[in-house]
Formats: C-alpha cells, sequence, structure tokens
C-alpha cells in the first residue's frame, strides 16, 4: 500500500468512525454556541459593546471548542490499540498522525467555521467583516488542530490529561489567535486584512509541515 | 572520535559532571558574588538618577537581566533537549528538567519587576503590552513544562516528552524577540541591543552588564546544584555513588 492509499484509508476510517457517533460531533458545537451566549449575558447586551468585542469573542470560543474537542485525536485509539498498530505499521507514521488530524478537523473545525458568521451575527458583528472571519477561521482552526495533535500525543498516556493538555496547548495557541482576532478587527473597521491572513496561513503551512512530525515522535515516546 | 565528540561524552558521563561541577562550584559562587556586588553598587549608588526617571529606573538592574535570562534558560533547555533527543545523553535531561523551575522564577521575577516598574511609569500594574504578555507566555509554557515533566511517571519518558514539548515551545521565544517590531505600544523600543550601540550612558549599562552576568552565573551555580542532586537521586544504586557516599 502507498502512503498516499494509507493516508485516504485512515482518513475514510476515522470519517466513518465519527459518522456512527454523531453526537459527539454535535457537542462541541453546542459548547461554541454556549459560550458565545454567554458573554452577551455576562457583559451586558449594548451593541456597540458586543460589536466591537465580537470577533475575540468569535475566536476565543472556537479556540476552546477545538481545545475541548483534542482529547478525541487520539484517545480512543489509544485505548483499543489502534494506535499501536499504527506506530508498528510500515507507513511513515508522521503521514497517519496528518491523516487523524485532517480526520479530526473535518469533522471539529469545519462545522465550527459554518456555525461561526450565525453566532457573529448574534454578536453583532458587521457584515463586512464576515468573508474575513470565515477566511481566518479556515486559516486558522486547522492550525489549532495540528498544534493540538502534539500536545495530545504527548499527554495520551496520562491519567488525567486534559488539564495538563490545556497548560500545554493554550501558550501555544496565542499567535493564531492574536492574528486571527486582528484580522477579523481590521475587516470590520474597513482595513486590509491581507497582512494578517498571509501570517496565519504562514502558521499553517508551518504547523502542516512541522506539527504530524512532532506529534508522530511524541506519540513513539509516549507509546514506549 | 574527534577531540569534540570526546569532550562531548565527557559531559555526558554523570560522575565525570559530578566531579567537575564540585570543583567548579566555588570559583562560580567567588565570580557570582564578584559581580553581583559591583553590579548593585554602580547601579544603585554610582550610576546617576534618569533625568525622566528619576530613581526608580534603578529597577532595570533587576527587571532587564531576569527578563533575559528568561530566555537565555529557554535557549539552554533548547539545546539541551536536542541534545538528549539526538544522543540520548542523561546529562542533557537532567540540566533541562533542572533549569526549568529556574527559567520560571527568572520569568515571574521579570513579570514582577516589570509591574512593580509600570506603577509610577505608566501609572498601572498591568498593561497588555506585547513584552509583559509574551513574558508572561513564556511563564505558562515554563509552568507547562514543569507540569507534563511530573505527570509522567516513568521517568526517562518523562524527560523525552518535556525535551519534546521543549522544541515545540522553542516557536515562541522568536515571537517575543519580534513582539517589540510586530505590536508597537507602551513598553518602550529597545535601548542595549541596537545596531547602532547602545541608546544608554555607560555609567548605566556597565552595571547592567554586570547584573546580567551575575544573573547567568547564578543560574549556573543553581542549576549545577539541583543537578547533582538529581543526578545522585537518579543514580543510586550505581557503583560510584556507593563510593562517595561511602567513602565520605
Amino acid at each position: 500500500m502507498s502512503v498516499w492509499q494509507a493516508f485516504i484509508e485512515l482518513l475514510k476510517r476515522d470519517l466513518r468512525l465519527a459518522m456512527r457517533r454523531r453526537a459527539e460531533i454535535a457537542n462541541p458545537l453546542l459548547f461554541f454556541v454556549m459560550v458565545i451566549v454567554l458573554f452577551p449575558l455576562g457583559v451586558g447586551a449594548e451593541p456597540n459593546l458586543l460589536e466591537r468585542m465580537s470577533a475575540g469573542v468569535v475566536w476565543v470560543a472556537a479556540l476552546l471548542a477545538a481545545l475541548l474537542t483534542l482529547d478525541s485525536i487520539f484517545r480512543s485509539d489509544f485505548e483499543d490499540g489502534t494506535l499501536e498498530q499504527l506506530l508498528l505499521s510500515a507507513q511513515p507514521l508522521s503521514v497517519m498522525v496528518l491523516a487523524k488530524v485532517v480526520a479530526h478537523w473535518l469533522v471539529t473545525g469545519l462545522p465550527l467555521l459554518l456555525v461561526a458568521p450565525l453566532l457573529a451575527m448574534l454578536l453583532g458583528m458587521k457584515s463586512a467583516a464576515m468573508g474575513t472571519l470565515m477566511l481566518s477561521l479556515l486559516l486558522g482552526t486547522p492550525v489549532l488542530s495540528l498544534i493540538g495533535a502534539i500536545g495530545v500525543a504527548l499527554t495520551v498516556g496520562l491519567r488525567r490529561a486534559g488539564v495538563i493538555l490545556s497548560l500545554l496547548v493554550l501558550p501555544l495557541y496565542v499567535p493564531v489567535l492574536i492574528f486571527g482576532a486582528a484580522a477579523v478587527d481590521a475587516a470590520a473597521s474597513g482595513l486590509p486584512v491581507a497582512g494578517q491572513l498571509y501570517i496565519l496561513a504562514a502558521f499553517l503551512a508551518m504547523a502542516l509541515s512541522l506539527a504530524p512530525v512532532a506529534a508522530a515522535s511524541a506519540l513513539r515516546i509516549s507509546l514506549s | 572520535m574527534n577531540s569534540f565528540m570526546k569532550w562531548f561524552h565527557k559531559w555526558g558521563s554523570p560522575p565525570w559532571f559530578y566531579r567537575v561541577s564540585g570543583k567548579m562550584l566555588p570559583w562560580l559562587t567567588g565570580l557570582f558574588v564578584i559581580t553581583l556586588v559591583y553590579g548593585l553598587y554602580a547601579g544603585l549608588v554610582l550610576a546617576p538618577a534618569d533625568y525622566q526617571q528619576g530613581d526608580s529606573f534603578r529597577i532595570i538592574y533587576v527587571h532587564v537581566p531576569a527578563a533575559w535570562m528568561g530566555m537565555f534558560i529557554y535557549m539552554v533547555m533548547a539545546a539541551a533537549a536536542v541534545v538528549h533527543l539526538v544522543w540520548r545523553i542523561k546529562i542533557a535531561d537532567v540540566v533541562l528538567i533542572s533549569s526549568a523551575p529556574i527559567g520560571a522564577a527568572f520569568a515571574f521575577i521579570a513579570l514582577v519587576t516589570g509591574s512593580l516598574w509600570g506603577k509610577p511609569m505608566w501609572g498601572t500594574w498591568w498593561t497588555w503590552d506585547a513584552r509583559l504578555t509574551s513574558e508572561l507566555l513564556l511563564l505558562f509554557i515554563y509552568l507547562g513544562i514543569i507540569a507534563l515533566h511530573s505527570a509522567v511517571e516513568d521517568r526517562q519518558s518523562a524527560g523525552r516528552a518535556t525535551a519534546v514539548l521543549t522544541l515545540v515551545g522553542v516557536v515562541n521565544i522568536p515571537i517575543i524577540h519580534y513582539s517589540v517590531v510586530w505590536w508597537d505600544t507602551l513598553h518602550q523600543g529597545t535601548t542595549v541591543m541596537r545596531l547602532d550601540g547602545p541608546a544608554i550612558a555607560p555609567q548605566m549599562l556597565w552595571p547592567l552588564l554586570s547584573m546580567a552576568i551575575a544573573f547567568k552565573l547564578y543560574y549556573v551555580i543553581v542549576m549545577m546544584l539541583s543537578a547533582r542532586g538529581e543526578i545522585l537521586a537518579r543514580e543510586t544504586k550505581s557503583r560510584w555513588v556507593r563510593e562517595l557516599v561511602g567513602g565520605e
């Protein structure tokens, strides 16, 4: 089996598994929506305030929702032993990791992207910024999944991984958050956004090329 | 094997490290005391007061070296991580994990002194300034490294997992360095590391450099002490440790 075939097969398998457990796809989305609903309730429903905060709030909520789902990248495979088989297979582990991350993003990141404009509307974001919001999430959420995969790979063998995972991963998420929210803010005030989006794209290119390798070596350590 | 690799492997052996670090410690401590006393005296007494900030600028002699150390120690840890992952040298692992709490402490000191300095200068304890924020993130990364190391039970995989995490965190260091360029905020621009020479009076600069060296020596001393303890704990069963303990 060629590497590419193996990549596709693993991707299909993960997507099929996810489709069999649809509730698990819906839960993070529900979380995303609820976090965003909490903000107006907490800070007051003043339209100006909400509009100014909307870019950051949507991005922070997306980041937390991504964090919440991270554990599912490797957890079930670790528990039933599939991960060890992947390690033993003849295919390069980093490519297999990438397939799992892509599947994870398709299941958790993409729905987030589709719901985001609706929620941004709830917060009164200007419609001019919607396109940029989608684009920045499209570029940014895969980075969150990729970086998160490293953290999950490091903590998959631990019993209480949740808190440590967020400690490890959140500081690394900050640049994505900064540039993602900055792009949306700039779009809302009618400024050019190409710079921020290019930087997000650069983050994505870097994460795509480096994170699978790091996650693969982390997995080897966790399973050794 | 060339002489460099020989030197490299010599340092990688725990008994050698234990012996040599024991011999170096008194010298390092002496140098540390000298640079610290000079730096403090020259900085707090000899250096003239700043024409704008008055005497309160003197906190620079703790704040700036501590902030430098926060980054410097991380770079040492990253180098140790590479050595540990590539050559599987045990000492590198010990150095890495002994350095992490010291680095976290320096990052914390930099944050606290920065906040103390910010109060009279900017009129506020905390501003969301790029460098303060990234120093805070650096502290979080240090704490994450320490948390991961203490969470993994197996010593060997804890060391290697920590090394991988350290290398991943290196991404944050350039962001700290270039944050001054990226976000233009309240924090003043770089004054020491400039291509056209330092924009600080020499009477103020020398104590600062002396303090920076003192802080580095302090780090080496504390790291060695902690590493020596760690080595003894790890090698309790080996012959050289038993001879050492039994012989004395």
